[in-house]
């Protein structure tokens, strides 16, 4: 079969299954995607002689590796019809990604932010996005979130989330290989492996970088969702209303001491010319014999 | 526990508070202080107010005893029977842990014809391997792995469960934490233990150049996803010591969501983890043809060329390549790093290197507080003159 008549049969497949579906009241796929707003720079510092941190710049953007999961939602969206959601927990100011998100083709979006939540570690942050999630008047297919914040650097969120909706989930999908109605099949990167999985929904994956080549917000997009709404919800939105379980109360973790990296004491530093440095560095090489 | 307080006759709305907040979380709205959902409960602020209006309120929460929950317990991370080397260092880490508060070391090793392997592990100073060695265990899956390491957890309540941070460990630790409502905490790079048997965590945080360190002071087990090629390894003895337990599993634990159509091993990539001399490069590089030169710099020095993120990111080079908290950590014997300025994320994972030389051409970068040999200058004058003084070197004999 030529490559030509492939993709022919391939287009008229899709097609086919979307009128097959619509013929069965097909609803297509319902997406929802964890964002987070992350500072936009990562230089905070602190200072070694009273301890506190110092912020250096405080502009925040959207995580970079959720635009990935948010393109993986978008495309499967195109191929298969439904709705993709945004969620994220964070001050009101976090409205601004969920912003970006309508620019990009998301549907809809929800923004969790109450002073209860403040504080969070990983346990209660899952908690209260599983919380937000049961709280939206849609019963999700697919969940799918970033690798990891480019703040926190867990990367384990989205599997706590899964826990707690007590769904199957995988992590690190590098590729999704097929995907219908009722089930993903994908690549994952299992470290050592790639293997091949089946999920049937409802389930949770984390996407990694690159999977897909994430689209940029668009003008049109812009104008056409700028009076779109984003709802808040805070505690008092939620099923479960018990302070102690959300933010610094409902964390099992705590911060003791933030401190600056250890520094290292024995060292030298060489300046001058380019041809001096050389030297020093050639001798120092061969003293322990790397040349 | 507890919460930040405002005490609203002391304060004066001097808005010292709102300057010292380094996540903007507090604000005023109708003529008061308030803290909003941004707030990270760090305190800084409780420190900062001249009038002391703002202050910590503890709650008192009913404590849990300790006692009841014994043992220092690692993950035995493999591929089809095969141990990953980072179950070596855990074990490592275990033992000096145990020792101090006079646990016992375990390990829990999941998978399918698995039981001489386990004996292995018996030369390494754990007290006992439990093994459940099922078809079904064969290959990861979370879930499955997930109902074994809760059967474990309630039999023999260990305090301590460390997991290697890697990409499997990474998905695992999270659902077994979160199953028993307990604290974790991801890719720690020391690790410590109180008398009271409190793990002392700690990692790089806010993502900044901040190390945090972290406790789970009321809940148990206490799990830790630990950084490859952070902890120094377990070294094997000449006599095993302890036992293999073998453990049986209700059928209803093996049922998997997860269904495997076909896995296959990576094939052996270019891995900077196991090079004894990098050469790395950073933001300074100007053009992507320049890591020619650096890469010709690795070559004859035997080693391999790598990057920090924001190389990777505008895609000059693979993330195969990546040094630090995102990437690999490495710990060669010399590393180079060139034109790197030294974010806590890149030296997280290139700090336990022998040597460390930096060529960076300011001289307020923090990559010098890390370098053993801080060379301050221009890479682009330094490296060819280098290159060239190693080539002559080399033809020199002729």
């Amino acid at each position: 079969m030529s490559m030509f008549t492939f993709c022919l049969v391939k287009t008229y497949k899709v097609k086919y299954n979307l009128y097959i579906d619509i013929l069965k009241g097909g609803r297509g796929v319902d997406i929802l995607v964890c964002i987070k707003q992350v500072p936009a720079t990562t230089k905070v510092k602190v200072d070694e002689k009273t301890g506190s941190l110092v912020r250096d710049g405080v502009e925040s953007k959207l995580n970079p590796y959720d635009l990935y999961a948010l393109e993986t939602a978008l495309k499967l969206r195109e191929e298969l019809g439904g709705s993709v959601t945004v969620i994220t927990m964070g001050p009101p100011q976090a409205q601004a990604i969920i912003r970006e998100a309508y620019m990009m083709g998301a549907d809809y979006g929800c923004i969790l932010s109450d002073r209860a939540f403040a504080g969070a570690d990983v346990l209660a942050t899952a908690y209260t996005l599983s919380q937000g999630i049961k709280a939206l008047d849609r019963d999700f297919d697919l969940i799918i979130c970033g690798r990891q914040t480019t703040d926190g650097d867990t990367a384990q969120v989205g599997p706590s989330i899964a826990e707690f909706l007590q769904i199957p989930h995988v992590t690190w999908v590098r590729e999704i290989k097929a995907v219908d109605e009722h089930k993903i099949v994908v690549q994952q990167d299992m470290g050592d492996s790639y293997a091949i999985v089946e999920l049937m929904y409802p389930c949770l994956i984390t996407v990694d970088k690159d999977i897909l080549e994430p689209r940029l917000p668009s003008y049109r997009l812009k104008l056409k969702t700028a009076d779109r709404p984003i709802p808040m919800y805070s505690l008092a939105n939620l099923e479960d209303k018990d302070e102690e379980r959300y933010g610094l109360n409902g964390s099992a973790t705590q911060v003791e001491r933030i401190f600056p990296p250890q520094e290292n004491v024995h060292q030298e530093i060489w300046e001058g010319t380019s041809e001096q440095l050389t030297s020093n560095i050639f001798n120092m090489l061969k003293d322990k014999k790397y040349i | 526990m507890g919460s930040i307080h405002i005490d609203y006759n002391k304060c004066d709305l001097c808005e010292v508070c709102l300057e010292t907040c380094p996540f903007n979380a507090m604000e005023i709205v109708d003529s008061k202080v308030v803290i909003n959902a941004a707030c990270k409960v760090c305190r800084l602020c409780i420190k900062s107010c001249p009038n002391d209006a703002i202050s910590f309120v503890e709650r008192k929460r009913q404590e849990i005893d300790k006692a009841l929950w014994r043992g220092v317990m690692v993950y035995v991370e493999h591929f089809m029977g095969q141990i990953h080397p980072v179950t070596y260092e855990l074990i490592g880490v275990a033992r000096k842990l145990a020792e101090k508060i006079n646990h016992p070391v375990y390990c829990l090793f999941v998978g399918h014809d698995i039981e001489d392997r386990a004996q292995q592990l018996l030369y390494y100073g754990v007290d006992k391997v439990f093994v459940y060695d099922k078809e079904e265990f064969r290959q990861f899956r979370v879930d499955i792995y997930t109902n074994v390491f809760e059967d474990v957890i309630n039999r023999l309540r260990p305090s301590i469960v460390l997991i290697g941070g890697t990409t499997n460990g990474r998905s695992l630790a999270p659902r077994v934490a979160t199953r028993f409502r307990t604290g974790l905490t991801a890719d720690c790079t020391k690790l410590d233990v109180k008398g009271n048997t409190d793990l002392v965590q700690i990692r790089p945080a806010f993502g900044g150049n901040i190390m945090a360190q972290i406790v789970t002071p009321n809940s148990r087990p206490q799990f830790a996803t630990v950084r490859y090629k952070v902890m120094e390894e377990a070294k094997r003895g000449n006599t095993p010591h302890g036992k293999v337990q073998l453990m049986d599993v209700d059928d209803i634990v093996l049922k998997s969501d997860i269904k495997i159509l076909d896995i296959r091993e990576k094939e052996k990539e270019l891995d900077i983890s196991e090079a004894d001399v990098i050469v790395a490069a950073g933001r300074g590089i100007k053009r992507q043809e320049d890591l020619v030169m650096l890469e010709r710099l690795a070559d004859l020095l035997g080693g391999q060329l790598a990057v920090t993120r924001p190389l990777v990111e505008v895609g000059w080079a693979s993330y195969t390549r990546q040094i630090g908290l995102s990437g690999r950590t490495v710990k060669p014997k010399l590393i180079i790093t060139c034109g790197i300025s030294g974010a806590v994320q890149f030296t997280a994972g290139m700090d336990g290197a022998e040597t460390i030389v930096a060529i960076n051409d300011d001289r307020n970068a923090p990559i010098f507080n890390v370098a053993h040999y801080g060379v301050v200058g221009d890479l682009y004058e330094v490296i060819p003159e280098l290159i060239g003084r190693i080539e002559e070197g080399e033809n020199g004999g002729l």
